[in-house]
């Protein structure tokens, strides 16, 4: 549900849409917010990947599985945070939050997050 | 201009404003110090000692924890609890409360402060109850304003409602719990207004602790993703939410789970479902605005919202699934007796049978919260009339809240800050109505004017202060006709005062005697409120329940110490493998005060042992002493208030004893047997099941010898017990303290010669045996 094509496709079966939001997408939207959708659709495929494993082989060491996942989530919410937050069209929505405020802020929570990571690995 | 009252013009805004924070910083200072002052009764009446039955678990825990460190704490196996089972006590407890000791108790001897880990035991909810009051304070600032803010805080400072769990000496989870509950509320809305992933991080880690903390961490769990629901459905979605939301969910979640006694319970239980769902629904509306900001096709927004609604149900229905297929646990029985009150009570009576688990009386409600609990709807109303985001998270912790405490009376705990948070919301909007200056015939007045007054009322100098910058914010609005006009009419007439703003002029205060009278009967409230928390604390909440208190004719004060004596006896007396079988409460002074093995203790995991305890207790001699051998047991304590009119004794808890244990064996033990038509009796009437019963012979045992001949009167039940009292030949007493609150008794071993008990002591009193072959065959050969 992350990048913009992935979950698209499930729920609309015109593709002419799909394509206006593909332009529209790649037209407007600044460099900077693309460069963090790229990282977003990296932690999309990560998770993705975990959770097939899991699935599919096995989930034993159900901490570590649950541990990596939660890395996939928590860093993907993060960083969506951070993308609407350094979005010039959500200005008005955080007026005391700065762009560089945003980043401290997803940089902490990184942080915090991963050091549950690392303690719930085992 | 006009003005009630004239006001100082000559002060600069700064002066003001430094005046006004110096003056709540005093005001903090001192509502820290009534808190802790009002939870110190129980030490000046009694001692510093630790209260009732859980803490005693927390206090050995935590001298476990200081003495030997962290890592023996948390792997730490108690072999004398649950005998002969044991208990893994690092991964069946909520750790956060003992591992705040320690970090105290380390930190005060890093300073060469040797003080005693019962002192901070002791100390810990009284100090905590000062955070509480400071975050109640930030909570409700994000309500209203400072002033409201510290009305909150005094309030939550004092209510008796608070202080029944954390008085001196309580030791409990709760102590800490509600302080991190409020702060964890205060950290979401200010995450949540701000859209900031600090704030969000910072509740994470907060309620991280709280998971630590208390069991009742499942209430924020499922109070902040209902109002992210709530805010989503009413069309309220923002990214700040978004933000706010998904940062505490993510890190708050894995957070939790590192706590051993949760584990995966946040993604295997119903519990933690909700706010998984409302997790997942927000990633989906926020995927679905971030594609609408790039499409603005109508048809398009449709179909996206048909995918929203269908993702929905297919998340619903795979949490269902799930459920089905066993990988999610149902709700647990707990949870069940929150919504059904008779649910408990029909099939898991271990839980019903702790008081606390009881529905709440109505008295109670005013006991514990006095004037507040009228306030409190005024203060929701209020909260309609701006309904910002914040305000909805009030509103629906106080629906939540008061159902819940009206299930259940120790969830009362839960209940008590939105109330203070709300009351002190209205009670605040009414001194600020009627503290402003401003006459309503003039037009609304320059704000310069409204400077604080030089008033002997601490609270009333920063509400005035406040006065200037919400004029200032409001200054379209008349404030005096607009603030009344809501105040009394509630949320009807909110939207019409706004709008004829022209003729709210001629509605409002007027005058200096209408103000007095208002404010006279306000303050009176307050004092009253004072008074009552002081009255109620001092009576009610103040008694450890291990030192009783009774008054003497003349007034003075005469304690029981039965306990202690009966404990420190065991302590003494019993080498240290001894076992002592008791009735499950007292399971946890006895590891901590007399430290011998228990059978059973409070903390109620295992119900068949429970029960086998229960069987122990309601059966006859015979059926019983195989149990106690089985399981060791050397020394039976039980209590008995019979003699002192001590209520809370064993006679009383005994049909809990009895229906738990016939959960188990059904065909064994019935509870009507003790009853004789239809009621409970233990005189002469008593049924046979009952006179019989283990129970009843140690309670009742040498009790009319008291009495010299005289008719011996049970003082619990105001019934007349035989003449002759009952028999024992298994055991044998072993103590008696001096009140007769606690009787111990030692269970025989079997009998060298290997008879059986009965006929042993029969033996032993002198009695012949009856007369049968063997004496007629000696007969026959002489």
């Amino acid at each position: 549900m992350a990048g913009p094509k992935s979950s698209k496709s499930s729920s609309s079966d015109t593709s002419a849409a799909i394509s206006t939001l593909w332009k529209s997408y790649v037209s407007q939207t600044p460099d900077r917010l693309k460069f963090i959708d790229s990282f977003l659709v990296f932690i999309v495929l990560s998770g993705v990947v975990q959770f097939l494993y899991c699935v599919l082989v096995t989930n034993f060491p159900f901490n570590a599985f649950l541990a990596g996942f939660s890395s996939s989530v928590g860093q993907f919410v993060l960083t969506a945070s951070l993308r609407s937050q350094v979005n010039p069209e959500n200005r008005p929505e955080f007026k005391e939050v700065s762009p560089e405020r945003a980043f401290a802020d997803f940089a902490l929570g990184s942080i915090v997050l991963h050091f549950f990571v690392f303690n719930f690995l085992g | 201009m006009t003005a009630a009252y004239p006001l100082p013009s000559n002060l600069s805004p700064t002066t003001v404003t430094n005046t006004a924070s110096l003056l709540r910083i005093v005001a903090l200072g001192l509502i820290s110090a009534a808190a802790i002052a009002s939870r110190l009764f129980a030490v000046i009446n009694f001692e510093s000692i630790i209260h009732e039955f859980d803490p005693w678990f927390n206090y050995r825990a935590t001298r476990v924890l200081a003495s030997k460190g962290f890592y023996e704490f948390w792997n730490w196996f108690d072999p004398t609890a649950w005998y002969p089972l044991g208990r893994v006590v690092g991964g069946t407890i909520y750790p956060g409360l003992m591992a705040t000791s320690g970090v105290i108790y380390n930190f005060l001897h890093a300073l060469n402060l040797p003080v005693d880990i019962r002192n901070i035991c002791v100390l810990l909810a009284p100090g905590f109850s000062a955070l509480t009051a400071w975050a109640t304070y930030m909570f409700t600032k994000e309500m209203k304003d400072e002033s409201a803010g510290l009305l909150a805080a005094a309030f939550i400072g004092i209510v008796p409602g608070y202080i029944s769990r954390s008085v001196a000496g309580s030791y409990d989870n709760e102590a800490i719990a509600i302080f991190l509950l409020m702060f964890t509320f205060f950290t979401w809305i200010k995450a949540l207004k701000q859209g900031s992933a600090f704030f969000g991080t910072i509740a994470a880690v907060f309620y991280f602790y709280m998971v630590a903390a208390w069991g009742g961490y499942v209430f924020i769990t499922n109070m902040i993703p209902l109002h992210a629901l709530v805010l989503l459905l009413m069309g309220r979605f923002t990214s700040r939410l978004y933000v706010a939301y998904s940062s505490w969910y993510a890190i708050g979640t894995l957070a939790s789970m590192q706590v051993p006694f949760v584990g995966f319970q946040p993604v295997r239980t119903s519990e933690h479902m909700a706010a998984l769902g409302v997790f997942g629904l927000l990633q989906i509306v926020a995927f679905g605005q971030l594609v609408r900001a790039h499409v603005s096709s109508k048809q398009f927004q449709n179909l996206l919202l048909a995918a929203v609604i269908s993702a929905g149900v297919v998340g619903a229905l795979g949490i269902v699934g799930l459920t089905y297929k066993g990988w999610i646990a149902p709700w647990t029985g707990r949870f069940y007796s929150l919504w059904d009150t008779g649910y408990a009570k029909k099939y898991i009576p271990i839980i019903a049978s702790v008081s606390e688990h009881q529905p709440t009386a109505w008295p109670s409600f005013f006991m514990d919260l006095h004037f507040l609990i009228f306030l409190f709807p005024a203060g929701v109303v209020l909260c309609f009339r701006e309904l910002r985001d914040e305000h909805l998270f009030v509103i629906i912790y106080g629906v939540m809240a008061s159902y819940f405490a009206g299930v259940m009376v120790r969830l009362m705990l839960t209940l008590t800050p939105v109330v203070c948070v709300s009351a002190a919301v209205a009670l605040s909007t009414l001194l600020d109505t009627y503290l402003d200056p401003t006459e309503p015939d003039a037009p609304a007045k320059e704000n310069e004017t409204a400077t604080p007054t030089p008033s002997s009322n601490g609270t009333s100098a920063p509400v005035s202060a406040k006065k200037v910058k919400k004029n200032k914010e409001q200054e379209a609005a008349p404030p005096a006709g607009g603030a009344l006009g809501d105040l009394v009419s509630g949320v009807a007439s909110a939207a019409v005062a706004a709008k004829k703003g022209d003729k709210a002029a001629a509605r409002g205060v007027f005058g200096l005697d209408t103000r007095f009278a208002v404010l006279l009967n306000a303050v009176g409230l307050l004092l009253f409120f004072v008074v009552h928390c002081t009255w109620v604390t001092s009576n009610a909440y103040s008694s450890p329940s291990v030192v009783l208190a009774s008054q003497g004719p003349d007034g003075s004060q005469n304690l029981i110490d039965d306990f202690r004596e009966a404990y420190y006896w065991l302590r003494q007396n019993t080498p240290e493998t001894a076992v002592v079988m008791s009735w499950w409460d007292y399971g946890y002074q006895i590891a901590g005060m007399a430290d011998r093995p228990t059978l059973v203790d409070n903390n109620t995991w295992n119900n068949t042992h429970i029960a086998t305890v229960g069987k122990a207790m309601s059966s006859s001699e015979e059926v019983a002493y195989p149990i106690l051998r089985k399981h060791d047991v050397d020394y039976v304590l039980i209590i008995f208030g019979g003699l002192i009119g001590y209520s809370g004794d064993d006679i009383n808890k005994f049909l809990w004893m009895v229906r738990i244990a016939q959960g188990v064996w059904p065909d064994e033990i019935q509870e009507p047997d003790y009853f004789n038509q239809g009621q409970y009796r233990v005189d002469d009437e008593a049924s046979p099941a009952m006179k019989n019963s283990l129970m009843y012979k140690m309670s009742y045992y040498r009790f009319s010898e008291l009495f010299g001949g005289q008719q011996a009167v049970d003082r619990v039940r105001g019934q007349h017990v035989p003449m002759v009292g009952p028999t024992l030949d298994v055991l044998e007493e072993a103590f008696t303290s001096e009140n007769w609150i606690v009787r111990i008794y030692q269970v025989k071993k079997e009998d060298v010669l290997g008879r059986d008990l009965k006929s042993a002591n029969a033996f032993a009193q002198g009695k012949k045996r009856k007369r049968s072959k063997p004496v007629s065959r000696r007969k026959a050969l002489v």
